[in-house]
């Protein structure tokens, strides 16, 4: 078991000619996530990965001709929030956006729009999901993580990548790991990706790494010590961050005193959380 | 990105808000000439991109073009909180009877732009909102469908501004709004917006932020930047893709991913040392980038180590390595460099270092230790 995506999940890839675009679909094509379907204004009729995925000209087309459920966003900032629009409108169940740097006023309409249509968006500016052994959805390398019982949600890329492969390294594997993205506004948040996992049979316990700025991990605190009877490990990113400078992330940024890693962590220790000191450790305390 | 006061106010008034008549100079007796054509009673103030510009002594009201000119050269060789002043901008002197606050602003919790007014205005904002946070009203705009009508009368109701004035009011909310929207502000702030004693709305002060992801939109602001506000390190890493923020420490840091990167710095300081920068180079990095961040790292004279933490997923542990010893050739460092290499071509990667005697690291605690100890002279 697993959550938001597994072996049944069919996706389709928007901007699937662009350089990033084909090379994880063929990545994706090999750890064996179904990849139906691609998608390229004015590329419509063309099939790409030696004719293993056709290429249509919409989103529409392409769900009407493949059934897919599940569209992986690699287009431009520039064009992302079109992009997201499109597969909002042409009915797939999820959207993954993996593009960095959209306008934020973008994403409020795009948010908006998809809480109209109750469309579920994971991104942007993530990695994706993995579920391993199932599927990858995204770019998270699918060789550093194995099958497990630990669901791991991150607003970081690289970072979760280091605690899969931390947690691989110790035996242990994950149900499924969710990139929710390092931006301001994003589609899914730490309290939807954590109902999931209470929710799900095959997830004993979950890691949550979260990074400095706006205040998602409180929030999640607040969640877990309310509602979750799992045990949850933590890590917070950015501890010796100076406040007003944009790390990175746009997310990450101390603001005025709120959203240090300092007042996330404890938030998250008062509900229960065992937060480790870095990445690696998460794997110990878990063991232990 | 900030925009400078008079930038801010020339953008309110394309929008149809009305601010005074003025100019913007870098030199005094231009200054006295533009105080002459508004007819002698100006203020001068300094364009930085601080706040506090009036108690520094940045802002002056001059009586005569005379005066305008003496101001504008003292206030010239002023630097406020670090930064030098460039420009003053002269306006007309206004006949304030009453200031107000208005601001939009993206909150971020509602996911929503939002609308704040306040008839306690003129003064720190951010004060009012900590002591007195019933004095500013706040409206949600639903970005779909923009500000409304209704919304900008709950505005006037809230702050009790008088009827006669609603009209101007709202030719003003709605103009800060399109302003708001159609330039991709973060912030766009008029304090204080005043009443005349003609009974005239006037934004005599303003301030935009603009989103930097948004600046592919509006390319003629780029040109109008103030490099004063950037270290000329962020500048050049910038130029090649590279997030760069100069810290304290003596640590410098090269690692791919925001999150790992402020992970690594955490870590160094777990193990007693202080990073010296944060550096993300991003996803996919080849050699050109990584020798500029080697590059810009062992430009800090502070740096007694460095730390490179790659974990390959789309970037190429190989690459990371050739793109280190092609800047290692060119800059020569004298310091300890300690590697760690994880994911897509790591093996390889770290054959290509360890023949060129580097210290390298399996784990990140190990990586983060050795460059503690390297650092303080320990092997």
């Amino acid at each position: 078991m697993s959550i938001l995506v597994d072996k049944n999940t069919r996706v389709v890839v928007q901007g699937i000619t662009g350089r990033e675009g084909l090379f994880h679909s063929q990545q994706m094509l090999e750890y064996g996530t179904q990849v139906v379907a691609g998608t390229r204004p004015g590329k419509g009729g063309e099939w790409v990965l030696d004719g293993k995925v056709p290429v249509f000209d919409s989103v529409q087309i392409a769900v009407e001709a493949t059934e897919a459920n599940t569209s992986v966003i690699f287009v431009p900032a520039k064009f992302a929030a079109d992009a997201i629009f499109e597969a909002g409108d042409a009915g797939v169940d999820l959207i993954v956006c993996l593009t960095e740097g959209i306008p934020v006023q973008d994403m409020m309409r795009v948010r908006r729009y998809l809480d109209y249509k109750g469309v579920r968006l994971v991104g942007p500016n993530c990695p994706g999901l993995l579920t391993p052994g199932e599927t990858k959805v995204g770019i998270i390398p699918g060789n550093i993580a194995i099958e497990g019982n630990i669901g791991v949600v991150s607003r970081s890329g690289t970072l979760t990548y280091e605690v899969l492969y931390a947690l691989k390294e110790n035996g242990m594997g994950a149900s499924t790991c969710v990139g929710i993205g390092g931006d301001p506004v994003n589609g899914t948040n730490f309290i939807d990706v954590l109902s999931l996992f209470e929710d799900d049979p095959e997830t004993d316990s979950v890691v949550l790494i979260g990074e400095i700025g706006g205040s998602d991990e409180e929030k999640a605190a607040d969640y877990i010590s309310k509602s979750m009877t799992k045990p949850v490990y933590g890590f917070i990113a950015g501890k010796t961050a100076p406040p007003g400078k944009r790390m990175g992330h746009a997310g990450a940024i101390v603001e005025g005193g709120e959203g240090t890693a300092a007042e996330k962590i404890k938030a998250l220790e008062a509900a229960g959380v065992a937060v480790a000191y870095h990445p690696e450790e998460i794997a110990e305390m878990i063991k232990h | 990105m900030k925009l400078h006061e008079y930038q801010s106010k020339k953008i309110f008034a394309d929008y149809g808000v009305p601010i005074p008549k003025g100019n913007v100079t870098s030199n005094p007796t231009e200054a006295r000439k533009i105080a002459e054509e508004l007819g002698g009673r100006v203020v001068v103030k300094s364009q930085v991109l601080v706040g506090g510009r009036g108690k520094a002594g940045g802002i002056k009201l001059a009586n005569s073009p005379e005066e305008a000119e003496a101001m504008a050269e003292q206030i010239l060789g002023l630097t406020i909180k670090g930064l030098p002043v460039r420009k003053v901008l002269i306006d007309e002197a206004a006949d304030i009877q009453t200031e107000i606050y208005l601001g939009i602003t993206n909150d971020r919790a509602a996911r929503m732009p939002v609308f704040m007014a306040s008839a306690a205005g003129g003064v720190d904002i951010e004060e009012v909102a900590a002591k007195t946070p019933e004095k500013i009203i706040k409206v949600h705009i639903d970005p779909l469908l923009g500000l409304q009508d209704f919304q900008v009368l709950n505005l006037a109701v809230g702050i009790e501004i008088s009827r006669d004035l609603w009209p101007q009011f709202y030719q003003v909310a709605h103009g800060l709004w399109k302003a708001y929207k159609e330039y991709d502000a973060t912030l766009a702030e008029i304090n204080p917006l005043i009443v005349t004693g003609s009974g005239q709305l006037m934004a005599v002060d303003g301030k935009m932020l603009i989103d930097e992801n948004a600046l592919f939109r509006h390319q003629n602001l780029e040109t109008e930047r103030d490099l004063d506000l950037e270290a000329e390190s962020e500048t050049e890493a910038k130029e090649f893709g590279l997030t760069y923020i100069k810290l304290d420490g003596e640590i410098g840091c090269m690692v791919n991913g925001a999150g790992l990167a402020m992970a690594t710095m955490d870590i160094i300081k777990h193990f007693g040392g202080e990073p010296a920068n944060f550096l993300d180079i991003g996803g996919g990095a080849n050699e050109e980038k990584v020798a500029a961040a080697l590059r810009i790292i062992l430009k800090d004279p502070n740096v007694k180590a460095v730390l490179i933490n790659i974990f390959g997923g789309i970037t190429r542990g190989d690459l990371v390595a050739k793109g280190i010893l092609s800047a290692l050739q060119e800059v020569q460092p004298e310091i300890p460099m300690i590697v760690r290499l994880v994911g897509t071509n790591a093996a390889e990667g770290r054959r290509l270092l360890s023949a060129a005697k580097m210290i390298t690291a399996q784990t990140l605690a190990e990586a983060a230790q050795k460059a503690v100890n390297a650092s303080k002279g320990e092997f």
